[in-house]
């Protein structure tokens, strides 16, 4: 069918389903940086009113990029579940954001089967800030290793100790503190400066000496990549979650030096060292909106669309955490506040509709129009919208990634105004160790502070 | 960018740039972590709403923001202020223009030859910052204004970046250190380059006929470091060169890497990517090699 709208005396035509989605994408840096935004608020909007109309099957039987020549293609066609997707078969995208808004929250997760990183990203496109979130809230997603995270109500945070220097004795203080303030339940995750396995071994130990010497609900990570991963599990070192940053293309994957097999490989890797307590799900990833344009590997493809292919690699591996990293990239990629705002309720209602548990690195660098304003709204609405899990960095400066994301005082926030709990092991352990009280607020425990620091120097030698 | 996965380049204009947070490799290794905030525990137990954290002496351990006490759920005023102020120091840092004119007086007082000026195809801060690419090219007027090319051993380019701040106060005493080490080469004439990414000086060199680019930029600034100045060093500059065939030494200031050790590991790179002739990944930089100055 031929893709145009007419507007007025006026006639927009649409060369192929890629134009049209990236026409209709809200305006970003990144789609004008690669030659693929509107050129107007108009032909934005003739976009989306082409867009409502198209059936949605067309994203099914039209791949964006082709399937000879991409594997992520491959596995979103070859994984797609007809079943699932038969009560939306007659709809178009516009009818699509009708059915998600009016259905109940049951119908359409036991539709995510049936729909295509494309059909996300295409309904995401017609639907306000208001309906990312909506549609986001009715979607129960619940994964479990240690603890359960993603149950209605609650939000985890991920404590995010890093250093510059990978020291273990200021990464040690820096995970006391989050403990402190009763972060950590969605995993302790270092991000490391180095990529050496000697180096790396000690970070992963000293973490698990740590969670079960206290016998804390919660999971480590190290965020290296996957291959040195794999070499630590094969060392034999204590590895709980595998971590890598993934993208919606072959070649963005391939630019990272990961293909699905490679992940495949590394998430067998995980499973079989069995250290879940209350689950299975073993897989961190991460994602960002402007990392194929990036990489030169979008294949013409706007970067919201390229991001929620993403997940599609990410829901093969049934991960226990899915984050994107909203602001990190810059403002070439996402200008502003407003910019970085609609693109996290984007990439999170996005990922929920497929299935995954996602989380949201709420963030931003000194370069991009925003500030913590920007980034006070963006968490309220994340957590309106029921957000899987955040990061809790001390401060909110990671003095390592030269970066600003949301603190462990931004969580309390959360928990104080909104009532947004822990997950429930992780909230059963602080009532346990006295850092909670009968109410679930945070004390300031000097007792439980003191063993801890006591216990500091053996645990980061 | 930084890509990560395969091997990334030997580091980033924006240090982290990019959407991936792994790294495989340690990039900058050589950088000493950022110093402690100076004005922690500005007396917040002064206020009565104010709950400290029992815990301030792990702030020795990391100059991460640790033990910030708290106002009920909040960060306590001084906090909220000191985080404020280093934000506005950053934003600064990126939006203040290159003094030129104190430039270039400053670089012919120490003796270097007057600079050539150059400007990117970006017109103004915000075309920088959405266009990366309009960064790396030099304006039609720019190239014009270019001499023709003359044999040159090297040619420095002093780029804005993302702080202009970060050049303002180090590229002067950064090349006095370097100085020395520059003997018996040939030298093009400085070149200030505005509204200019890395690879601007790949434009610049090749114009100007110089065997080896060196640039010295202006660093995304970070919160607590709003003026780290970055080099860049590119064998046979010309247009369309990836950035792992260049080499990176990072965060050069007085409380990260000093001027003296900077223009030592520069000058060491220098003299590898001349004997080598080549730059990137297969430069190891390493002083040890290095003969003295003179």
């Amino acid at each position: 069918m031929p893709l145009q709208a007419r507007i007025g005396v006026r006639s927009y035509r649409f060369r192929d389903l890629k134009e049209l989605l990236a026409k209709a994408s809200p305006m970003r840096s990144g789609d004008a940086l690669a030659g693929l935004a509107a050129i107007n608020a108009e032909e934005r909007m003739a976009a989306r009113l082409c867009l409502a109309e198209l059936p949605l099957r067309t994203l099914l039987d039209h791949p964006l990029i082709p399937y000879e020549s991409d594997e992520v293609t491959r596995l979103i066609a070859d994984g797609h579940d007809a079943t699932a997707f038969a009560p939306l078969s007659a709809l178009t995208v516009g009818g699509f954001r009708d059915w998600l808004l009016a259905g109940s929250g049951e119908t359409v997760s036991a539709a995510a089967p049936g729909i295509t990183p494309e059909m996300a990203a295409a309904v995401s496109k017609l639907m306000r800030n208001q309906d990312l979130i909506a549609v986001a809230c009715k979607l129960g997603v619940t994964t479990r290793f240690r603890n359960s995270i993603g149950l209605p109500g609650r939000i985890s945070v991920r404590l995010q100790p890093n250093h510059p220097t990978d020291d273990l004795r200021g990464i040690a203080a820096s995970v006391l503190d989050g403990l402190l303030y009763g972060v950590g339940d969605a995993c302790i995750g270092i991000n490391p400066a180095s990529d050496e396995l000697g180096r790396l071994g000690p970070l992963w130990r000293m973490l698990d000496e740590l969670i079960r010497r206290y016998e804390i609900p919660t999971q480590s990570c190290v965020l290296a990549h996957v291959t040195r991963q794999i070499e630590a599990i094969e060392a034999g070192l204590p590895l709980d979650l595998v971590f890598q940053s993934i993208g919606g293309t072959e070649a963005l994957n391939a630019s990272f030096g990961i293909s699905l097999s490679l992940l495949r490989e590394a998430h067998e890797a995980a499973q079989s060292l069995r250290r879940g307590t209350v689950g299975e799900n073993c897989m961190y990833f991460e994602t960002g909106q402007g990392a194929a344009l990036s990489a030169n590997a979008h294949h013409g493809v706007d970067q919201q669309t390229c991001e929620t292919r993403a997940y599609a690699v990410a829901r093969a591996f049934d991960p226990l955490l899915v984050n994107t990293v909203v602001g990190f990239i810059g403002p070439e990629y996402l200008y502003d506040g407003k910019q970085i705002i609609r693109a996290g309720l984007e990439d999170h209602f996005c990922g929920k509709l497929l299935g995954l548990p996602m989380g949201v690195d709420v963030c931003y660098t000194n370069h991009a129009e925003a500030d913590q304003d920007d980034m006070d709204s963006l968490l309220t609405l994340l957590a309106a919208a029921g957000c899987s899990f955040v990061m809790g960095v001390p401060g909110a400066d990671d003095v390592m990634l030269n970066y600003q994301s949301t603190s462990h005082h931004d969580a309390l926030y959360l928990r104080e105004t909104l009532g947004h709990r822990r997950a429930p092991e992780f909230e059963d352990w602080l009532l346990k160790m006295g850092l909670l009280d009968a109410q679930g607020r945070l004390v300031s425990n000097p007792l439980v502070s003191r063993s801890l620091l006591q216990a500091l120097p053996e645990l980061s030698s | 960018m930084s890509p990560s996965g395969t091997s990334p380049p030997p580091c980033g204009e924006g240090l982290g740039e990019g959407v991936s947070r792994q790294r495989n490799e340690h990039s900058d290794g050589s950088r000493p972590p950022p110093q402690p905030l100076p004005a922690k525990g500005r007396g917040y137990a002064e206020h009565p709403s104010v709950s400290a954290d029992p815990w301030s002496e792990l702030r020795l351990l990391t100059p991460a923001r640790l033990a910030l006490g708290r106002a009920g759920a909040a960060l306590p005023t001084a906090e909220v202020l000191a985080f404020g102020l280093a934000h506005a120091q950053a934003r600064d840092a990126v939006h203040t223009p290159l003094d030129v004119e104190a430039l270039a007086t400053q670089l012919q007082a120490d003796g270097w030859p007057e600079p050539l000026l150059v400007h990117s195809r970006a017109a103004d801060r915000a075309a920088y910052l959405a266009r990366p690419d309009w960064g790396r090219r030099l304006s039609e007027d720019s190239l014009l204004s270019l001499p023709a090319a003359a044999p040159a051993d090297l040619v420095l380019v002093i780029a804005d970046g993302l702080s202009a701040t970060a050049v303002q106060r180090h590229a002067v005493p950064l090349l006095r250190a370097l100085r020395p080490w520059l003997t018996g080469l040939r030298l093009a004439p400085p070149v200030i380059a505005l509204q200019a990414r890395v690879a601007l000086a790949d434009e610049v060199g090749e114009r100007l006929g110089a065997a080896l680019a060196v640039s010295l930029i202006g660093e995304r600034p970070g919160l607590s470091s709003p003026d780290s100045l970055g080099i860049y060093l590119t064998w046979a500059p010309r247009l369309g060169h990836h950035d792992a065939e260049r080499n990176c030494i990072s965060n050069v200031r007085p409380e990260g890497l000093g001027y003296v050790e900077a223009a030592r590991q520069l000058a060491a790179l220098i003299h590898q990517a001349r004997a080598m002739r080549c730059s990137g990944l297969r430069l190891r930089g390493d002083a040890t090699a290095l003969p003295p100055p003179g």
